[in-house]
Formats: structure tokens, C-alpha cells, sequence
């Protein structure tokens, strides 16, 4: 198969041309930072006729976690931190993971949770478990790993987000007027379409659950379009996503994690949205093991990531964006992630 | 972060392991979530584990719809 075929031009502008027959004004929300960067990538937001407006959600884990986690993180001086590259540089209130990395703490990027296994099995190692939907199973497969091989040298610091019920808590916000959303292609092939049923009842808005391909995208905007008038979950993706999502990976989430409320930096807590490790595996949880603390930290006034996850404003309406605030000096995490908003609206669309 | 690649099954191992093609490079992954994998597939690969197969018939409809193509028995390697 060459997936290629999802990015010929032709195919892409004369989908758009099709488009531009649709003459109301549309906004709808890209939920998931990867789907962010495609569409700067690709030039999307530019190629669309300017009547659909597509803002960005707060599908970036990196920019949803609380700061304080990275001052608590660094003052664990005599243990591996192993984390996926991305919240190396994000700010904490007094340096990022990469200066306490400079200055002699072991911290290490890895790619998988796997990975931060490996190391374990010689040193006393914390695995940062920050993702959606699409992350967590890999990570719960990890922490049974280590409990089926008692590895007492292995533990994670549960920091997974569950997208439904941020999408609840974001559209049960009256300034935020979106005419449906462009739903997570990779956390939807873990959950499936289900849990996302209640957003036409309650808030009489569709969604489509689409891929990272140019024509993917493209294919999921025209879809929205089309069922305007019908609100409903669709797929498009259903190449990799099945109605039913991936059950096996549901099940061992299950198994290892139970839902809590959770705190999204620049947006607060959302009820239900997280994830902490069952005590039956308390053996392998940070935050327990560590005694790891979060509290809120106060963030820079001027710095507008909230508004930017909630899709109130877009990143050039912030007055730090691309002056103070740039992906060498970030403010806020949104410019930090390789997949924030500010830093795809900075890489892309400026 | 949920970044996901296709990648191509060779070889399945010992305890749900396998390795997969990668632009040309093989890489060792956890296969747990698709234990129905066989050697040939596609699969959606994150973080180093296969989060689902891909239905290439499933990717060939989607690409129909944007153009004429054969119809489904003339479709082999058309693609």
C-alpha cells in the first residue's frame, strides 16, 4: 500500500474546489494537536475557502500538564526520570527538565515506555506517563510488566488525560461557538466511536473522526459539512479505526488505572478526566512511592495557552506570541510541544 | 503526542513481540493490542506498540471516494 496516495494534490484541491460551493461561515474545532500540525503542515487552514475556519482544541498532553509536576520532578536528584522528548523544555517555575538535566539530574528522553523498562532494570527509574487515550495502554502494559516481574526499581507518574470528557467540559463553555469537531484519529482507534455519542444529544454538534493526511482532513471537513443539518459521530478513518476501538488495550487500561478528576494547565480541573494507578499496582505509582505533590502555579498573566487549548482565541491573538514567547524561549507550553498550537501556528502560519 | 506510523509486520516473536519495516529500517515492537497480526499487515504503530491493523480495503475505499476507481475484484495492486 503507498500512503502517499492520501496526499496527491490534485485530489486534495479539487476535494477543496467541491468546497467552495458551501457559502455560510463554518468553524470547527481540529481536537488533537497532531491533527494541528498536519493542517499547518500541509497548508490546509490557507487552501480552505476562508468561510470554514478551523481553531485548534486542547489535544496536546505536553501543553495540558500542570508545571508544578516539572518542579517536583526536579527535585527527585537520586532517581533515572525517563520521558518522552517533548516536556524536556517545558518551563517549570524555575528551569525545565533540560537545564536540571544540564546541571547533573539523570533525565532521559525515550521513545516508549519499553524503553524506560530497559533502564530500569539497573537504576531506580520514574516514567513520566503523560498522553491521551492513544499512550495509555502502552504505558499500563508497562507498570504490568513491572509487577508481573516485580520490579521494584520501575514506577510511573500517571498523568494520562481521557479526551470525552475534556470535549464535555469545552463545549459545556457558552463562548466557545464551534459547528462540529474533527475528532482524534489515534485516541479514537483506542476508544472507539461510543464515547463520543453524547455530543450531538447534548450540544447538537457532529463530529468525524478522521486521519493525519492531507485528504483525510479534507475528506473529514467536507464530511461535517455535509451532515450540518444531521449531527452525528462519523468515521473516516476506518482504515485504523473500528467502531469498537481496541478492546484489548481498553481492557488493560482498566486493569491498571481507575478515573479521577484532573487538572489541564490553562484550562483547571476537569471532572473525570484522568487517570491513577489502581492500589493494587500502588507498588508502581510515583506519586505514592515519591510522595509527589502538584499545586497550582501561578502562570504568566500575559500568557493567553488557555484561551488557545479552550479555542477562544487563536495563537497570533496572544501579545506574547512570536515577540516574547518563541519555540527557543517559550512562555507557555503550547509553544513548547512540537505539537502545540502556538508552535504550529509559529512553524506554519505566520 | 498520539502521533502514529504505519509501518509493515515481518516477523512475529516470543511473547507478542514482532518486528516491524520502517522506511527501510526493522524495529522491534510489542504486537499485545493486535494479536491477530499476520507477517504482510500494516499496522498503526505507536510508542513501539501496534495500536491496530490497518484494513488496506478500508484505505481503498476511502480513496474511492475522491475518484473514479475499478470496481472491488479488478482492484488488486491497483493501488
Amino acid at each position: 500500500m503507498n500512503w502517499n496516495r492520501f496526499r496527491q494534490p490534485d485530489l486534495i484541491l479539487k476535494l477543496i474546489g467541491d468546497l467552495t460551493e458551501y457559502k455560510k461561515q463554518v468553524k470547527f474545532m481540529e481536537v488533537c494537536g497532531s491533527h494541528t500540525m498536519a493542517i499547518g503542515h500541509w497548508g490546509l487552514r490557507k487552501l480552505l475557502p476562508e468561510n470554514i475556519i478551523l481553531i485548534s482544541g486542547p489535544g496536546c498532553p505536553v501543553c495540558v500538564t500542570p508545571a508544578t509536576i516539572i518542579d517536583s520532578l526536579i527535585k527527585l536528584k537520586s532517581v533515572t526520570i525517563t520521558t518522552f522528548g517533548d516536556l524536556m523544555r517545558v518551563p517549570g517555575s524555575h528551569q525545565n527538565l533540560e537545564q536540571a538535566r544540564a546541571q547533573g539530574c539523570d533525565i532521559r528522553i525515550v521513545f516508549s515506555p519499553m524503553d524506560a523498562l530497559k533502564i530500569s532494570q539497573d537504576r531506580e527509574t520514574i516514567f513520566i506517563g503523560l498522553g491521551f487515550e492513544t499512550t495509555i495502554p502502552g504505558i499500563a502494559f508497562s507498570i504490568v510488566n513491572a509487577a508481573k516481574n516485580n520490579n521494584q526499581n520501575f514506577s510511573v507518574l500517571s498523568l494520562g488525560k481521557l479526551i470525552p470528557p475534556a470535549l464535555d467540559a469545552l463545549l459545556d463553555d457558552k463562548d466557545l461557538k464551534v459547528d462540529g469537531l474533527i475528532l482524534p484519529g489515534h485516541v479514537s482507534t483506542i476508544i472507539g466511536m461510543m464515547p463520543y455519542e453524547f455530543i450531538p444529544y447534548k450540544f447538537g454538534i457532529g463530529g468525524v473522526i478522521t486521519g493525519f493526511e492531507p485528504l483525510d482532513i479534507v475528506l473529514g471537513v467536507k464530511t461535517l459539512i455535509e451532515n450540518l443539518d444531521h449531527p452525528r459521530i462519523m468515521n473516516e478513518y476506518s482504515r485504523v479505526v473500528r467502531p469498537e476501538g481496541n478492546q484489548i488495550a481498553l481492557d488493560l487500561i482498566s486493569e491498571v488505572f481507575e478515573i479521577t478528576h484532573a487538572q489541564w494547565r490553562g484550562i483547571g480541573e476537569i471532572p473525570d478526566s484522568g487517570l491513577k494507578i489502581k492500589s493494587k499496582y500502588a507498588d508502581f505509582d510515583a506519586f505514592r512511592k515519591y510522595d509527589i505533590k502538584t499545586s497550582d502555579l501561578e502562570e504568566n498573566p500575559l500568557c493567553l495557552c488557555g484561551n488557545v487549548l479552550k479555542g477562544k482565541i487563536l495563537p497570533p491573538e496572544c501579545p506574547l506570541f512570536a515577540k516574547t514567547c518563541t519555540p527557543d524561549y517559550p512562555i507557555g507550553p503550547c509553544m513548547v510541544s512540537s505539537e502545540g498550537s502556538c508552535a504550529a501556528y509559529y512553524k506554519y502560519e505566520r | 503526542m498520539c502521533l502514529a506510523i504505519p509501518a509493515i509486520v515481518v516477523k512475529k516473536t516470543h511473547n507478542d513481540m514482532g518486528i516491524v519495516c520502517l522506511g527501510g529500517v526493522e524495529k522491534e515492537i510489542s504486537l499485545m493490542f493486535t494479536p491477530e497480526v499476520r507477517i504482510g499487515d500494516w499496522v498503526m504503530l505507536h510508542t513501539d506498540f501496534a495500536i491496530q491493523i490497518i484494513t488496506e480495503e478500508d484505505a481503498r475505499e476511502t480513496l474511492a471516494i475522491f475518484q473514479e476507481i475499478p470496481p472491488a475484484d479488478q482492484r488488486e495492486e491497483k493501488i
